[in-house]
């Protein structure tokens, strides 16, 4: 019966697996400083940029790969990636006849239609896209009317030109370039990304979403997001990404900085679903990320909701600085793990501040072959008295060739912190299946049901339109891992 | 409705069911009784279709329909409820939306559309009323951190959502108070109809004071030993397990 489930599985297609015919502009193969230069030079960036770059690269030559996380996989061949990849035509898009009909025809399977989005500008609940593929941003929507409200949003490489002083005060202040091997990586080689800046006592009024694409062969994906709440602002940010299947691995290295100032409050989900691999653990993306936020001022708020069912190696841990006093950090999180995937993933909250609160909500769920682990760190420094933090850990098994593993870390130095963490195992029942199935509901959509169920919390943090996506996703990843 | 004809059956290559013979017409509430260990618990598990337990000879007809070869949902669709004696927790699902999806699978299997909002919380409100069920519990997981009797009372309440053919009740009456047990009851009895049939699995002769049955069966050792009117319960009761198996073993 198992075989069987799992051979049904092996079929399951990876939706998102096909190719744009594109042609793109390629740079050669390997990494140099000459390559950063050409990066630099195409892009067309100030005498600045290119200087961090060439630190951050000359830094990342110290480093040695990090080996500590629970995964195992081939060792990246950094000189057999292109670094820079851009679909042609390259020219200034202002309107969406410029744009290549195949890169649209690449929307619209992707489900985002940027004609439906210009159509319904005039109506309410829109989300404004910038759709990043391989390395540059292709189209942002929406921009005009986001900048009646002084909203900046923009491609990295955009906002590096129009609005140099914001880049330079805030890119590489929540993760430096030393903070390890692949922000140092990424710092050196990122292409574009997105950059979104609110302004003080600004909500803005739609989502602000980017969609990241791997398209090219052979290419690697470093993109930079940086996303600014100045006092009193408010933002929902979305990002979702997808990959062609191919056999090589492919290695997607970001970074993503947040910064909250007073009062502001700053909202991130992702649905993560780079392509994983086939069902022999043969390609897929290796998704290795820096994510960080820093309430950097008193009653800021930084969530990171994330639902990771894609890549076929993550390394991730989307983390808050607590700085200013009263200041929340949460995380919630689904990560599904199926055939030979690997994820290690979790969070750090770094209470500095007086009054600080986090809470973390993490549900893994692993079938198939899959390695799945949980890794957070909370740490309560010095004075910073009264901090909170709850945590939550559950794992989910199913079938018996997964892993699941928990790795809490923490770190008390002030008396009057109070720390909760609980955490769960538990594995899909054959009872709760057959219960379902009593009840006239089939193997598929009971799983779906359990494990949407499973991972309620985490999903009702989600905006609407991302949250029925996400629901979609997990029964489709999970799709008859369970005889 | 159902016909069980020398149904034998095992698990783990231990053979639990020793040929079964049983008909249950529409309209009809059978009971059937037996010690511990006599295989009442199979006959429910392998009527519903769990996959442990390997059918090695007889059939199952009901409603014309090979039962044994239907899938467990398929036999669900078909109108088969099994409530279970340990109902089971799924987190995060609450009962109606369980309900909706099992009600619309089982509309689906029947080629109808799925079934409108407003009809079915009518039916919501129709049946909690029935089995005295506490809205609250309408609107919870199914059965996560519900106590014994209203794990029980929702096995009835979901009964009485999906209006099966046949309920099968699989020692409903353990660990329910008198209460419980006459609520579970009342609701079992006010959803009889001479469209319907019921199999009352029980050990103890306590329920049948409030679920009177047609027919009462005892199963001993794998084999329905003895066939009788009501007052076969009460004799039981009277006399335990004890009489019988001195028959059967004479």
């Amino acid at each position: 019966m198992a075989n069987e489930i799992l051979s049904e599985q092996i079929n399951k297609d990876y939706e998102y697996g096909f190719v744009t015919d594109i042609e793109a502009e390629n740079a050669p193969k390997g990494l140099s400083e000459d390559i950063i230069r050409f990066i630099s030079t195409k892009k067309n960036e100030p005498e600045w940029m290119l200087d961090y770059r060439l630190k951050a690269y000359r830094y990342w030559l110290t480093l040695e790969e990090p080996h500590w996380a629970h995964v195992s996989y081939p060792k990246p061949d950094f000189q057999n990636i292109i670094y820079y990849s851009v679909p042609k035509p390259k020219k200034q898009l202002g309107s969406l006849d410029e744009v290549d009909p195949e890169l649209l025809k690449t929307f619209e399977k992707l489900g985002i239609s940027i004609e439906e989005q210009k159509r319904l500008s005039g109506v309410e609940s829109r989300i404004a896209v910038d759709f990043v593929m391989d390395s540059v941003s292709v189209k942002t929507t929406f921009k005009e009317t986001l900048a009646e409200k002084g909203i900046i949003f923009c491609s990295f490489g955009e906002a590096v030109q129009e609005h140099p002083d914001l880049v330079k005060k805030y890119m590489s202040s929540v993760v430096p370039y030393t903070d390890n091997f692949y922000a140092a990586l990424n710092s050196a080689v990122f292409t574009d990304g997105s950059f979104c800046y609110i302004p003080k006592g600004v909500r803005c009024p739609m989502e602000l979403s980017t969609y990241f694409r791997i398209n090219s062969a052979g290419t690697g994906q470093f993109e930079r997001t940086l996303i600014i709440a100045d006092e009193d602002a408010y933002v929902s940010y979305l990002e979702g990404c997808t990959a062609p299947m191919r056999d090589e691995n492919q290695l997607h290295a970001a970074v993503v900085e947040i910064v909250a100032h007073k009062n502001a409050e700053v909202k991130y989900s992702t649905v993560q679903n780079w392509y994983p691999g086939d069902k022999e653990g043969k390609g897929g993306i290796f998704n290795f990320v820096t994510k960080r936020g820093v309430c950097l001022e008193d009653n800021s708020k930084i969530s990171w909701t994330q639902v990771e069912t894609g890549s076929a190696v993550t390394w991730k841990y989307p983390s808050v600085i607590l700085k200013g006093d009263n200041s929340v950090g949460e995380f919630y999180s689904v990560a599904v793990t199926n055939n030979y995937q690997q994820a290690d993933t979790g969070t750090k909250m770094f209470h500095l501040g007086k009054n600080t609160r986090s809470t973390i909500i993490s549900k893994g769920i692993s079938a198939g072959f899959s390695n799945n682990s949980y890794r957070g760190l909370v740490r309560i420094a010095k004075g910073a008295t009264n901090a909170r933090n709850f945590s939550q850990c559950d794992s989910l098994l199913m079938g018996d060739k997964c892993g699941a593993h928990t790795f809490p870390y923490i770190e008390i130095k002030d008396k009057s912190g109070i720390v909760e963490h609980e955490a769960t195992t538990s594995k899909i029942g054959e009872d709760q299946l057959f219960y379902c199935k009593q009840r006239g509901i089939d193997n598929e959509k009971a799983i779906g049901l359990i494990v949407n169920g499973y991972c309620k919390e985490v999903l009702n943090k989600l905006p609407m339109e991302f949250a029925v996506e996400a629901q979609k996703l997990l029964a489709v990843s999970l799709e008859g891992s369970v005889g | 409705m159902l016909s069980i004809k020398n149904l034998h059956a095992s698990i783990d290559g231990k053979e639990i069911l020793k040929g079964i013979n049983l008909e249950v017409k529409a309209g009809e509430i059978h009971a059937i009784m037996g010690p511990n260990g006599s295989g009442k618990s199979t006959l429910s598990a392998v009527l519903a279709g769990r996959e442990e337990y390997e059918v090695t000879e007889g059939e199952i007809i009901f409603n014309g329909k090979n039962l044994l070869e239907l899938s467990p949902e398929d036999r669900a669709r078909e109108g088969v409820f099994l409530a279970f004696q340990y109902p089971i927790e799924i987190p995060g699902v609450s009962n109606v939306n369980f309900l909706k999806t099992a009600i619309n699978e089982i509309r689906a299997y029947k080629g109808l559309a799925p079934m409108e909002a407003k009809d079915f919380l009518a039916r919501l409100k129709e049946k909690q009323k029935l089995v005295e069920l506490d809205g609250k519990l309408a609107n919870r997981s199914v059965n996560e951190g519900f106590s014994g009797g209203e794990k029980k009372r929702n096995e009835i309440f979901q009964m009485a959502m999906l209006e099966p053919k046949l309920a099968i009740l699989d020692e409903t009456d353990s660990g329910l108070d008198i209460d419980a047990l006459r609520i579970v009851a009342g609701g079992v009895n006010k959803l009889k109809s001479k469209d319907n049939a019921t199999i009352v699995i029980t050990h103890y002769q306590r329920l049948l004071d409030y679920i009177v049955p047609d027919v009462v069966h005892v199963l001993y050792n794998g084999k329905i030993v003895k066939t009788g009117p009501k007052e076969l319960a009460l004799e039981l009761e009277e006399k335990g397990y004890d009489f019988i198996k001195e028959e059967v073993n004479a």
